[in-house]
C-alpha cells in the first residue's frame, strides 16, 4: 500500500524564484518595493519642483477672489466670488449638462435603436445612417461643427423683428437666435409651493396606485385601469389647485425689446451646441444598445407570450421590455458615464463647466496646477465611482434569482 | 373521354406566383408599405430625404474650387449662379489641403511623412490578413523605427540603438537562461536592457550618426499625420498593455491586483482631456527638475494608458468569458502560466474580444482629436485656425465636413475590418 507522501521539503533559498507557491510571493514584494520606489521618486520629484518655484501645496486659493464672469450659473455668482464658489457653480454646470444629455441622448436613442429594427427598409436604412454617421467622427467636432452651425446659420435677434421679419418664434414662444434659445420660463407667485407639493403628492400617490393595482392583479387576476386613474391623478389635482391659488405659477414669454429679446429664460448658444453634440454622439451608441438588448430576448420569447394569449402591448411590457432592460441597462449606465466625462470638452464652445472654472480659469490664474487637477480629477473619480455604484446596485437588483 | 383514365400523368409545371407577390412589387409590399403605419412613414422619410438633397445637391453643383476667400467665392457663385444661390466654397479645401494633411512639415520634405504611411499599410498587412507570408512580419517589427526615422529625421542609428536594446535584451536572455532559471534570466535580460538604453544607447548613437535626415521638430508636425502619428501609437502600444493590465487584474496575486485595479479604475473615472492637462501642465513637476521631453511624446504616453485601461476591461471580458475548462486543459497538459497563457487562453480570448477591441481603437483614434484643446493643431486645431482668419471667416459646412469625412473614412473602415475578422475567426461552435 502506497501513501501519499505528506513530508515537507525544507524551505530553501532558490524556492522563492522557482516553486510556485512562494514565487507569488516574490513578484508582489517586487512589485510593492517598485511601486513603493517609484511612488516615493515622483513625490521627491514633486517637491523639488515645487520648491524651485517657490510654491507651497495648499488649498487656500479656493476661498480667495475669483475675478472672472461667468456667463451661465445656476446660483448665484458674481466676479468678486470666491475661486471656489466658481469651481461649484462649474460643478454644477457639469451636472446640469450631464442630466439634460443623458435625458435627449436616451430619448434619441431608444427611437432610433427601436427605428433600426423596423420592418420599413427605408426607415431602418435611415437609422444605420444615423448611427454610422455619428459614431465614426470624433465628438469634439460635432461639438465645434455644430456651434459654429448656430453662430453662422440661426438668426440674429433683429432678424425677427417687423412686419416682413425674416425669422419666426416657434409657436410664438421659442427663438432660436445666434445667441442662443430663448424660451419661456415659469414664474413663482406667491403659493407656488403648495402647487409643486401638490404635484408631488400626486406623483407619490400614482407610484402607490400602481403597486396596489399590481398587488390587486396578483391575487385576484383583476386588472384595474392604471392608465386613465394615473393620467387623471397627474394632471387634475395640481390644476385644481392652480385655478383655486388663482394660478400663482405663471409663464413668462421671452419679447423682442430694442436690441435683443428680454424675459423668458435664455439657454446659451455654448449650452445648446454642447447639449446637442453630446445627446447627437452618445444617442447613436444608446441605439446601437438598445438594438442589441433588444435583439438579445429569443424570438421564443415573443411566441410564448402571444401562447399565453398576452395582447401585444402586455407582450412588450411585460416579457420583452424586463429581459431586454437586462441587457440594456448596465452599458446605457456606462454611456451616461462617458458622456458625462466627455462633457469636459465644454472648453472648446466656451461652456463654463468644472472643467473650464476649476481646472481652466482659476489654474490659470492662481497657477495652482497640482491642486486644481487633483480636485477635478477627484469630481470626476466621485462622479464616475457614484454611477457604477448605482450600476451595481441594478445589477444586482435584476441579476436572475435561481432557486 | 370521362372515367379511370381521365387523370393527368405528369407533374405540371409550378405557376409563377401572381405579379404582385413576386419581384420588385412584393418586396415593395412587403418593406415599405406593409402597413398604413408603415406607408406614412415612407412617404415621410422619402419627403426629407427630397428635402434634403434639394437643399444639399444645388449647394454642391454650385461649388467653386478656386478661389482667395470667402468674399470671393460668394461673389463668383452669386455671378455664376445669380442672386441667392447657394453654393459650396471647397477653395478652402485646395488652399489647405496640404496642412490639413502634413500641418506645418516642411514642404520640401513632404515625401516622408507620405512614405511613412505608404509603408505603414506594408507594414499592417501581414499582421492584417494571415494569408501573407509570416516572414513578412519581421517589416512590422523594423517599422516604428523607419517611420521615427523618416518623421522627425536625425540620423538612423537612434533607432537602432533602440532596437539594439532588444536584441541585448534576447542575448543576455539566451546565455542566463542555459545556466539559470528562466525568472534571473528575464529580470537580467531586462536589467540590461535598461542599463543600455539609460546609459550606453545615447553616446552610442550619437557616435555612429549613420544615413542623417534633416531633423523635423514636433512644433512642426500637425493635421492629419498628428492624428495617425498618435492614433497608431497609441493603438500598436496600449493593445500589450492592456493584456498586461488584464492579466494583472484577474491575477492570484492580491498586491498585483490592487495595482492594477488601480490604475485602471483611476484611468477610466477621469475623462481624457484631465490626462492631456497633466500631461501639458504637470508632467514637468513629477519628473526630476530640468527634464523637458517632446508634447508629442508626452501625449502620446497619456493616449496609451487611457486607452490600454480601457483596452484591459475588453480583455478581461474576454478572459471572464472563456470557459473554465480550457484554464484547466492547458494546466492539465502541464503547461507553465506564460505557456498556457500565450498558447491557450489569449488567442481564444482576444478573439472573443475583437469588437471591443477594435471599438476601442477607434475611439482612441477619434479621442487624438483632443489634443487640439491643449493646443496642437490636429485637423480639429485647425480648422478653428483657418476660421479665425480673415479671408475664411465664416466657413462651416465645408471644413467640419472635410475633417468629419476624413475621420469617418478610418473609423468605418476599421469597424469593418472588425467584421471581416469576426466572420474569418468563427470557428463554428458556439
Amino acid at each position: 500500500m502506497t501513501s501519499i507522501d505528506t513530508h515537507q521539503e525544507p524551505f530553501r533559498l532558490g524556492m522563492l524564484l522557482n516553486d510556485t507557491r512562494y514565487r507569488s510571493l516574490t513578484i508582489q514584494v517586487f512589485a510593492l518595493a517598485a511601486f513603493i520606489l517609484a511612488t516615493a521618486w515622483l513625490v521627491s520629484n514633486t517637491v523639488q519642483n515645487l520648491s524651485a518655484l517657490g510654491k507651497d501645496f495648499s488649498f487656500t486659493f479656493l476661498g480667495s477672489r475669483a475675478g472672472y464672469d461667468i456667463s451661465q450659473t445656476l446660483v448665484p455668482y458674481t466676479n468678486n466670488s470666491t475661486h471656489g464658489r466658481a469651481a461649484l457653480v462649474g460643478i454644477l454646470n457639469t451636472i446640469l449638462i450631464a442630466i439634460l444629455g443623458c435625458a435627449l441622448a436616451t430619448v434619441l436613442g431608444v427611437l432610433i435603436g427601436v427605428l433600426r429594427l423596423s420592418g420599413n427598409w427605408i426607415v431602418a436604412r435611415i437609422a444605420a445612417v444615423y448611427v454610422e454617421g455619428f459614431r465614426n467622427v470624433p465628438v469634439l467636432l460635432w461639438i465645434i461643427a455644430i456651434m459654429a452651425i448656430i453662430t453662422e446659420s440661426a438668426p440674429a435677434p433683429s432678424a425677427f423683428r417687423g412686419e416682413e421679419a425674416s425669422a419666426s418664434m416657434l409657436f410664438g414662444a421659442f427663438a432660436v437666435t445666434n445667441r442662443g434659445l430663448y424660451m419661456p420660463w415659469p414664474v413663482l407667485g406667491p403659493g407656488w409651493q403648495l402647487v409643486v407639493l401638490t404635484f408631488l403628492a400626486s406623483l407619490a400617490a400614482i407610484v402607490f396606485l400602481r403597486r396596489q393595482a399590481r398587488r390587486r392583479q396578483e391575487e385576484t387576476g383583476e386588472i384595474l385601469p392604471i392608465f386613465w386613474l394615473g393620467t387623471g391623478l397627474f394632471f387634475v389635482p395640481v390644476l385644481l389647485v392652480d385655478a383655486l391659488l388663482g394660478g400663482p405659477i405663471t409663464l413668462d414669454y421671452p419679447v423682442l425689446e430694442r436690441f435683443n429679446f428680454a424675459g423668458g429664460g435664455f439657454v446659451d448658444k455654448a449650452l445648446l451646441a454642447l447639449w446637442l453634440a453630446l445627446s447627437l454622439y452618445t444617442g447613436s451608441y444608446i441605439a446601437e444598445i438598445v438594438r442589441a438588448g433588444i435583439l438579445a430576448v429569443p424570438r421564443g420569447q415573443t411566441e410564448a407570450a402571444s401562447a399565453l394569449g398576452l395582447r401585444p402591448r402586455r407582450v412588450m411590457s411585460l416579457v420583452i421590455l424586463p429581459q431586454a432592460l437586462r441587457v440594456i441597462v448596465p452599458p446605457l449606465i456606462s454611456q451616461y458615464l462617458n458622456l458625462t466625462k466627455n462633457s469636459s470638452l465644454a472648453i472648446a464652445v466656451g461652456y463654463m463647466d468644472v472643467r473650464a472654472t476649476l481646472g481652466g480659469i482659476t489654474m490659470n490664474q492662481t497657477g495652482r496646477e497640482l491642486e486644481c487637477m487633483l480636485l477635478l480629477m477627484g469630481f470626476y473619480l466621485l462622479v464616475s465611482l457614484g454611477i457604477s455604484s448605482v450600476m451595481n446596485w441594478y445589477n444586482a437588483s435584476v441579476a436572475l434569482k435561481e432557486r | 373521354m370521362a372515367g379511370a383514365g381521365s387523370f393527368r400523368r405528369e407533374m405540371l409545371e409550378a405557376q409563377a406566383p401572381p405579379a404582385a407577390r413576386t419581384g420588385r412589387l412584393r418586396w415593395l409590399q412587403e418593406n415599405l408599405f406593409s402597413s398604413w403605419q408603415n406607408a406614412l412613414l415612407t412617404l415621410l422619410s422619402l419627403a426629407a430625404i427630397l428635402w434634403l438633397v434639394a437643399h444639399v445637391w444645388p449647394w454642391f453643383a454650385h461649388s467653386v474650387w478656386d478661389a482667395g476667400s470667402l468674399t470671393e467665392c460668394r461673389a463668383i457663385i452669386r455671378e455664376t449662379w445669380g442672386e441667392g444661390a447657394s453654393g459650396a466654397c471647397f477653395a478652402v479645401i485646395r488652399e489647405r489641403w496640404q496642412q490639413f494633411l502634413f500641418g506645418f512639415y516642411p514642404r520640401e520634405l513632404y515625401w516622408r511623412p507620405t512614405l511613412a504611411f505608404v509603408l505603414m499599410f506594408a507594414a499592417l498587412a501581414p499582421i492584417l490578413f494571415a494569408e501573407l507570408p509570416r516572414r513578412l512580419r519581421w517589416f512590422a517589427v523594423a517599422f516604428p523605427g523607419i517611420a521615427y526615422w523618416l518623421l522627425w529625421g536625425g540620423p538612423a542609428s537612434v533607432p537602432l540603438a533602440v532596437y539594439a536594446g532588444f536584441a541585448i535584451a534576447f542575448l543576455v536572455h539566451r546565455a542566463v537562461a542555459a545556466r539559470a532559471s528562466e525568472l534571473v534570466a528575464l529580470i537580467l535580460a531586462a536589467a540590461a536592457m535598461i542599463l543600455w538604453w539609460l546609459h550606453l544607447a545615447g553616446p552610442v548613437a550619437r557616435a555612429l550618426p549613420i544615413l542623417p535626415l534633416q531633423p523635423v521638430g514636433s512644433s512642426r508636425f500637425g493635421g492629419f499625420t498628428l492624428s495617425l502619428v498618435i492614433g497608431v501609437t497609441g493603438i500598436a502600444f496600449s493593445l500589450p498593455l492592456g493584456i498586461l493590465l488584464a492579466l494583472g487584474r484577474r491575477s492570484q496575486m492580491f498586491f498585483v491586483t490592487t495595482l492594477c485595479v488601480g490604475f485602471i479604475e483611476f484611468i477610466r473615472g477621469v475623462p481624457l482631456i484631465t490626462l492631456l492637462l497633466v500631461a501639458s501642465f504637470l508632467l514637468n513637476i513629477f519628473l526630476p527638475p530640468g527634464t523637458n521631453f517632446d508634447i508629442i511624446l508626452r501625449v502620446i504616453i497619456m493616449v496609451t494608458l487611457f486607452a490600454s485601461a480601457y483596452m484591459a476591461e475588453v480583455i478581461r471580458g474576454g478572459l471572464a468569458a472563456l470557459p473554465r475548462g480550457q484554464y484547466e486543459a492547458a494546466d492539465a497538459l502541464g503547461l507553465d502560466y506564460w505557456k498556457s497563457t500565450r498558447l491557450i487562453i489569449m488567442p481564444q480570448a482576444l478573439k472573443i474580444s475583437i469588437p471591443g477591441i477594435v471599438n476601442t481603437f477607434i475611439s482612441l483614434f477619434k479621442d487624438t482629436t483632443l489634443v487640439a484643446i491643449i493646443g496642437l493643431l490636429d485637423p480639429i486645431g485647425l480648422t478653428t485656425a483657418i476660421r479665425a482668419d480673415t479671408n475664411w471667416n465664416g466657413i462651416v459646412w465645408e471644413l467640419y465636413g472635410f475633417v468629419a469625412l476624413l475621420f469617418f473614412l478610418c473609423c468605418y473602415g476599421m469597424s469593418q475590418y472588425s467584421q471581416y475578422l469576426e466572420r474569418k475567426l468563427r470557428t463554428g461552435q458556439r
